[in-house]
């Protein structure tokens, strides 16, 4: 339940907001730069929610943007974290991009789509789809004969997430399983800590009000064999009590492209991508960096796309690469070597040797020592870590009746947080 | 040109648009009026000239206009009253959406002469054959009430409001408990929002068919029901679990708060079941923690409290706490507090040496916290207190953390004085001169007071005694007891004292002062055997610095699941403007549990020394004191964290007499 909801540019200045409630002075957004210099001074102290004379400011970010929430009573906040996101994902649906520029660009639909989102602090309307049928960034005359521009009705309905009378030529579902692999391990390869974020995604190009029932390999249908699946969130289209008691997956789906359900298994794993890196810094003159990566999947899968982020000192320079395979690049900025290859056979083994230059003055104290992990980036397509297998995808539509068609792809990647780290 | 000109040069452009003959340019003219406004320029003055916009049949138009309104409504109240033909017209347009737009606008124009005008036009709304109408009429309700109560009472709109909770239409049912939600938080003695076995069931029916927003909003409602016994508890619990699956975590925390509010009360009724439905909040939580990074952090402050009361639930999951390295810094330190309490005789080794790692991090903050983390498991869990000692000994020469070190190899002594003297004392002999924080350098002469058996102590003390004047009043004061201690137990060291004695006159801190008068009578009195044991006397052993809330804190906290004061461990951010049940705890805050220990040390003896206070506090407490603050400071209130330091610094008695 905020009280004014802002939009902030870089340095906390307000482009453009809205005050549900009236209980906050307009001028409290004017401090919120300044509190951003604070927790920037203070780091420990920093949060995403701020206090400021008895006023909390729960911000979020996005590309140059701040998105921020002010409020006084002692409100839900995950809620309106939440909520923000939200905003966030329905702008970047209308907009492509949600930044700065877009905001002024498009403040006269923002400001309606602000309107129809929430009311007097309360989240009313967040389904990007919904809005789209009658907040539009054409304009149209109102006739006062035709009831057509009125509200979906859909919106207000059990089932609000999906209109009726959709019609497709032909029908058809496609269905995505997509793991991210989270891992994090240790120089001498033993993996510390590992998680499998796995996500299904549906396109859904259906008629009429098809009710779909998902069947996976899981051990949730008392199969023995199946995956363990150790916590599983849903689309709010899925019957949640029909799972919790009976464990069927069964929807009416909405339209067009949305995440059905993601799933979370800590299994142990073992690397699929591993790294084997040496570095030795032969100090104040130069650093030898000599890796092998190897990718330890089967021999028909290929890995797409693998980066591999090695870091290097800040102020190492003049590098000289020597490698087999892919390509190797040296990017100051961030003080690594990335080292791509496109395509990455399962088995295989490839090797490089990096040497940099460093200056024999060196700025950083060597007794000061810092440890930044390797990171590594990879796509696995037709492939799930996990072993999760979608079984079938049932589609009926008690009055259509039509043929229809699921399509299912499978990939594995690598999560956000697939690191190894490095001895010394 | 003078100002009056250049405002008016602004303004006409605008204002010959508005009141253009062609319909495109008046719409133009409405879009810049609002681009200035929104850009913070003050349009107020064209209020008359947008209002003669606001009959049209351009539905975008039309809500531009309303825009203005609502914004300026306050500067022209009077002109106000003008639109409200045009408002109460608008309830009875064909189109749904019109009638909710302008019933919508119609509580956002906080004027009080509005209210007189809102009593047909919100009657009608409330019984509108639409859904999304009667949704929107339900929270004008709330603005109605927020803007004049009497009115709203006398007219019915409470009961009215009431009745729609029974509504067919699972959104009205959800902004209906909201508004009301709202009003019994701004007047709870109206009990507007009282929950029967009727009102329960059908709000436990509508729970599965609302949007993720009605549903927080109704989990939120039921965390506020006083359940009749266990098995109402369990009916509850039973309902409410499904929502643990939700792909919104707001969603799923509101439904944890419905459980650990009612789960207490099955405890004694069925044991088992108990154990079951705790266990099951393992996972959901557990999966919070891959959520966008500002809820992520709501949730590690939530189980932060969750796991003080259950300790269990997430112990297998402690390496879902480990750090990634690309969390922003407040992810870090809040899942470093997690995995401190989650360190247990079994994992503990694995964690220390992951804490290890973190000592290489590149963020200095991140590493004192990993520093201080290493040295609360191995006070926490005396199986550890040795490999402890040895990964800080290790990090204090591979990093520049002397300072933060020292501290907390102090706090180990205290707790292992006799295990770990002789590995951790070598080396802090060797850094003596690294050392530049106050609170470091302290510890560091107490502990060469603490244990006589250091080499060289007296030229160690001397550098310190010399410059004795331009110290911390802190590092005079650990000073000043760690001379005495070593003359009393060696008989040494009366030139130091003396130089020091000699001084007494220079310094500007009384209590130092008084301190040294003090010792200074205490050790030139011939029959003071008694009173030198006393200063022997040795600190009671630590077993633990991992902060607690109060109990009273700790109950309060579980009812706030996922709300600010949750984030914050305060009572402080009311609820309502005049609760008094907050008022009641308000005083509570972080108490720790080992604070008795560490401040009541001279109770037993009957004799009080308030220079021995004093050193009690440099010895240990200041750290825990500083991370009390931690614990507030992102808190901005000030006198409570005031009071909070006093009362950390007056006697443990004192604490338990503020409640």
């Amino acid at each position: 339940m905020a009280s004014v909801i802002h939009f902030c540019d870089i340095k906390g200045k307000s482009l453009l907001s809205r005050d549900y409630k009236g209980d906050i002075p307009s001028n409290a957004v004017e401090k919120f730069p300044f509190l951003l210099v604070e927790s920037e001074d203070d780091p420990v102290s920093a949060s995403p929610v701020l206090q400021f004379n008895g006023i909390n400011y729960l911000y979020i970010t996005h590309n140059n943007l701040y998105l921020l929430a002010l409020t006084k009573s002692n409100n839900n906040v995950a809620q309106i974290f939440l909520f923000l996101h939200k905003i966030a994902n329905v702008l970047t649906d209308y907009f492509k991009e949600l930044e700065e520029e877009s905001i002024r660009d498009n403040f006269v639909i923002i400001y309606e789509l602000l309107d129809e989102m929430m009311d007097f602090g309360f989240p009313q309307i967040t389904e990007t789809k919904m809005l789209k049928e009658y907040i539009t960034q054409k304009s149209f005359a109102l006739e006062r004969t035709k009831q057509s521009f009125g509200p979906p009705s859909a919106l207000t309905n059990a089932v609000s997430w999906r209109s009726e009378g959709i019609m497709y030529k032909k029908n058809e579902a496609f269905l995505d399983v997509v793991e991210s692999i989270n891992m994090l391990i240790n120089p001498q390869g033993k993996v510390l800590r590992s998680e499998i974020l796995g996500k299904i995604r549906i396109k859904s190009h259906l008629s009429g009000m098809p009710d779909l029932r998902l069947g996976l390999n899981d051990k949730l249908n008392n199969n023995s064999k199946g995956v363990e699946m150790e916590d599983v969130k849903f689309h709010q289209c899925v019957r949640l009590s029909k799972f919790e008691n009976e464990k069927i997956i069964t929807f009416i789906p909405p339209d067009g492209e949305f995440e059905l359900m993601s799933y979370r298994l800590s299994t142990p794993l073992k690397p699929l991508i591993w790294v084997d890196c040496k570095i030795s810094k032969h100090s104040n003159s130069r650093i030898e960096i000599h890796a092998k990566v190897k990718a330890q999947i089967k021999k028909k899968s290929t890995a797409n796309n693998v980066e591999i982020h090695i870091p290097i000192p800040e102020d190492a320079d003049s590098p000289k690469f020597k490698y087999s395979n892919g390509s190797l690049k040296w990017v100051p900025e961030k003080s690594i070597i990335v080292w791509k290859i496109k395509q990455f056979q399962g088995g295989k083994e490839y090797a490089m040797k990096a040497e940099l230059g460093l200056p024999s003055v060196s700025i950083d104290d060597s007794s000061f020592k810092v440890k930044r992990p390797i990171q590594v980036k990879f796509q696995i397509p037709y492939f799930t870590t996990s072993g999760i297998q979608v079984r079938y995808l049932r589609i009926n539509e008690p009055k259509l009746q039509y043929q229809s068609y699921p399509w299912v792809r499978y990939i594995t990647q690598s999560g956000d947080d697939y690191t190894i780290r490095l001895n010394e | 040109m003078s100002l009056e000109k250049k405002i008016k040069k602004i303004f006409q452009a605008p204002r010959k648009g508005l009141v253009s003959q062609y319909a495109s340019e008046r719409k133009d003219s409405i879009k810049q009026v609002i681009a200035a406004m929104t850009v913070g320029k003050d349009v107020s003055a064209l209020f008359p000239d947008v209002l003669k916009n606001i009959a049209t049949h351009d539905l975008k138009q039309k809500k531009l206009v309303y825009l203005y309104l609502m914004n300026y409504a306050k500067t022209n109240p009077e002109l106000c009253i003008l639109a409200v033909n045009t408002f109460v017209q608008d309830t009875e347009d064909p189109n749904p959406l019109v009638r909710a737009l302008a019933i919508r606008t119609m509580g956002c124009i906080r004027v009080d002469k509005i209210v007189d005008y809102m009593e047909i036009p919100l009657n009608r709304t409330l019984q509108d054959e639409n859904p999304y109408v009667r949704k929107t009429a339900a929270i004008c309700v709330a603005k109605l009430f927020d803007l004049n109560k009497e009115i709203c009472i006398e007219n019915g709109f409470l009961d009215k409001l009431k009745k729609l909770v029974e509504d067919s239409n699972p959104m009205v049912v959800a902004n209906s408990i909201s508004a009301l939600a709202e009003i019994h938080e701004s007047e709870p003695d109206l009990q507007v929002l009282k929950i029967t076995k009727e009102v329960l069931k059908r709000f436990l029916m509508a729970l599965n068919e609302c949007t993720e927003w009605g549903r927080i909003t109704i989990l939120t409602a039921l965390s506020d029901y006083e359940t009749e016994d266990g098995n109402e508890s369990s009916h509850i619990i039973e309902r409410v679990i499904p929502q643990l699956q939700h792909s919104n975590p707001s969603v799923v925390l509101s439904a944890v708060k419905v459980i650990i509010v009612n789960v207490e009360k099955i405890k004694s009724v069925n044991l088992e079941e108990y154990e079951t439905i705790l266990k099951k909040l393992s996972s959901p939580l557990v999966s919070l923690v891959s959520t966008p990074p500002e809820v992520q952090f709501v949730t590690l402050r939530n189980i932060r409290i969750i796991i003080e009361k259950y300790p269990n639930i997430l112990t297998n999951y402690f390496k879902v706490f480990f750090v990634r390295y690309n969390d922003p810094l407040y992810l870090k330190l809040e899942k470093i507090e997690i995995i401190v309490r989650l360190a247990n005789e079994t994992n503990g080794g694995l964690i220390l040496n992951e804490l290890k790692e973190y000592g290489y991090e590149f963020d200095v903050e991140f590493v004192k916290r990993a520093v201080r983390a290493i040295g609360q498991i191995g006070i926490k869990i005396s199986k550890f207190g040795t490999k402890s000692s040895e990964i800080l000994i290790g990090l204090i020469n591979e990093r520049e953390l002397y300072d933060t070190v020292t501290i907390t190899l102090r706090d180990i002594l205290r707790a292992y004085p006799k295990q770990q003297s002789s590995i951790i004392i070598p080396t802090l002999v060797q850094i003596q001169d690294q050392l530049i924080d106050s609170e470091a350098i302290a510890a560091y002469i107490w502990i060469l007071g603490e244990f006589e058996n250091v080499l060289n102590y007296e030229i160690k003390l001397t550098e310190y005694v010399e410059n004795f004047l331009e110290l911390d009043s802190q590092i005079q004061s650990s000073l000043i007891y760690s001379l005495v201690k070593l003359n009393v137990k060696t008989g040494e060291l009366k030139s130091l004292l003396a130089q020091i004695f000699n001084k007494v006159d220079l310094i500007e801190n009384i209590e130092i002062r008084d301190q040294i008068y003090l010792y200074w009578r205490i050790l030139s009195l011939n029959d003071s055997q008694e009173l030198k044991k006393l200063i022997l006397l040795k600190l009671d052993k630590i077993d633990n610095t991992i902060p607690k809330f109060q109990p009273e804190l700790l109950e309060f906290l579980l009812k706030e699941i996922s709300s600010l004061n949750s984030v914050f461990f305060t009572t402080g951010v009311s609820k309502t403007k005049k609760t008094t049940q907050i008022k009641k705890i308000k005083d509570i805050q972080l108490n720790l549990q080992n604070e008795e220990n560490l401040l009541n040390f001279d109770d037993d003896e009957g004799i009080s020394t308030p220079s021995e206070d004093q050193i009690d506090g440099n010895g240990g407490s200041i750290n825990i004191l500083d991370e009390l603050n931690d614990l507030f400071s992102s808190s901005s209130i000030q006198p409570q964290q005031q009071q909070q330091t006093q009362q950390n610094n007056s006697v443990s008695k004192d604490l338990l007499d503020l409640f």
